[in-house]
């Protein structure tokens, strides 16, 4: 199926070109990088441009780069660049191991995280590490930046707290202070290319202290409070995480749709967050299951 | 209309395209690529995969004004002397039945090679797990690219 609609090609770049072209075509002008979404969004009639701007000129997004104890991604860093590069693997190591459960390779290659948080939809395999590692997300309008925290950033599936007329300029991530172990566990029909049923990442770092969030389950990704609650300083234990399960069906609230009943997502959710708090507290010294090891 | 030039398999090569023309339109209608095939259209079963500047990716969901300047590989520049190894495991294994996924399969299991010469059974499916066939049941197709691994082992 070709495209119908028509619309006008930029590539600038400078980012000044960019803001200049957006507030020229107030809203009616899309950003391009991977183009795994807008692409086939403009191929359905789902949105109609008036212009495309192709930001891959710009030499600066394409950065990623690891200093004073956070990662800066470029707006044009592909979820490849992130599983291939050590720094994401050995520092960040929950948010490797969901970069590599998105799509297949062919889709990775050219899908930008950016991109990714940008269409905003529910089952986002980067929403749970963006949330848990409090990352934060960099914007650039016509008035400058602004920094819109992740936990601030869903508003609803496929609305994002960015504006007509700004674009994400980079994502940083914020090494936390403590030792840390972590778990991405996507439920998938099959392995390989799918969507999550239900994603869950967990960052459980030294002191008993954890942070989980829920993808696909809800509306937008979002923080599991009153689970992390319970376990917050508490020593880990099968009573412990009997509690924290019971927990789970306040937290999410999932849809039945193609993919999988909501009565199955809340058990196997269940499941996945004994397994995952497992994984995580094992992974802080080292032990337990590899990182990109399945653990469903 | 805007004039792009890329290099295709190893030539440089000129279209004039719309905004809105699609690479794979491009590089089959207007420069004669035929062994990308168009399927979903929507980048989920990998039948039009091409190599752009060294990887994999789907040609149905790029615009084709996106390729100026880059470097773009498709069967066709793969075998133009002869067939690599990789190919002669296909032929060997009996990896195709009716054909039409194989030329997105080759160019996923170029990449993966190239980049990771000795993978395992596990690293192959996930090398290709965004290329579907309906044929096959993917086993004859998981071992001719372990296969060609050997054989390019031997070959040295």
């Amino acid at each position: 199926m070709a495209i119908v609609h028509e619309f006008e090609y930029f590539k600038p770049e400078r980012i000044e070109d960019v803001i200049k072209l957006l507030s020229e075509y107030k809203g009616k002008a899309r950003l391009l990088a991977g183009g795994t979404d807008l692409v086939v969004r403009i191929k359905d009639e789902l949105e109609s441009p008036a212009a495309v701007i192709d930001i891959k000129g710009i030499e600066e997004l394409k950065k990623l780069e690891f200093r004073e104890g956070k990662l800066h991604i470029g707006a044009l860093v592909t979820f490849t660049d992130l599983i291939d590069s050590d720094i994401v693997k050995k520092q960040f190591p929950l948010f490797w191991e969901s970069s590599k459960t998105i799509a297949s390779p062919g889709i990775r290659n050219r899908a930008t995280l950016a991109g990714n948080i940008c269409s905003g939809v529910p089952s986002l395999d980067s929403g749970p590490a963006l949330l848990v590692y409090e990352a934060d997300i960099i914007v650039r309008g016509a008035e400058g930046e602004r920094v819109i925290p992740a936990l601030n950033w869903f508003l609803g599936p496929r609305r994002t707290a960015l504006k007509e007329e700004e674009f994400v300029r980079e994502i940083v991530f914020s090494l936390p202070a403590k030792n840390h172990g972590g778990s991405y566990i996507k439920l998938g029909r099959y392995k390989g290319e799918d969507l999550a049923q239900v994603g869950l990442g967990i960052l459980a770092l030294e002191g008993n202290e954890y942070r989980l969030a829920f993808c696909a389950v809800g509306p937008v990704p979002s923080r599991a409070k009153k689970i992390e609650a319970l376990l917050n300083g508490k020593p880990l234990t099968d009573s412990l995480l009997e509690t924290a399960k019971r927990l789970v069906s306040e937290e999410i609230s999932p849809i039945t749709d193609v993919r999988a009943t909501k009565e199955y997502r809340v058990h196997v959710a269940k499941i996945m967050l004994e397994r995952g708090i497992r994984a995580a507290v094992e992974r802080i010294d080292g032990n337990g299951p590899a990182y990109g090891e399945r653990l469903i | 209309m805007k004039k792009i030039s890329f290099i295709l398999n190893g030539e440089k090569r000129n279209a004039y395209v719309e905004p809105n023309d699609l690479l794979v339109d491009v590089l089959r209608e207007k420069l004669g690529m035929h062994s990308i095939k168009y399927a979903c259209g929507r980048g989920d079963c990998g039948a039009c995969t091409i190599l752009l500047n060294g990887k994999g990716v789907r040609s149905c969901i790029i615009l084709a004004i996106e390729a100026d300047g880059q470097e773009i590989l498709t069967v066709e520049g793969l075998s133009k002397d002869k067939l690599t190894s990789l190919q002669e495991s296909f032929i060997d294994h009996g990896s195709f039945q009716c054909g039409f996924c194989a030329s997105g399969m080759i160019m996923s299991a170029t990449e993966l090679l190239d980049k990771n010469p000795n993978p395992t059974e596990e690293e192959v499916k996930e090398g290709l797990s965004g290329n579907l066939c309906r044929c096959t049941g993917y086993t004859p197709i998981i071992d001719a690219v372990l296969d060609a691994k050997k054989r390019d082992v031997d070959k040295k």
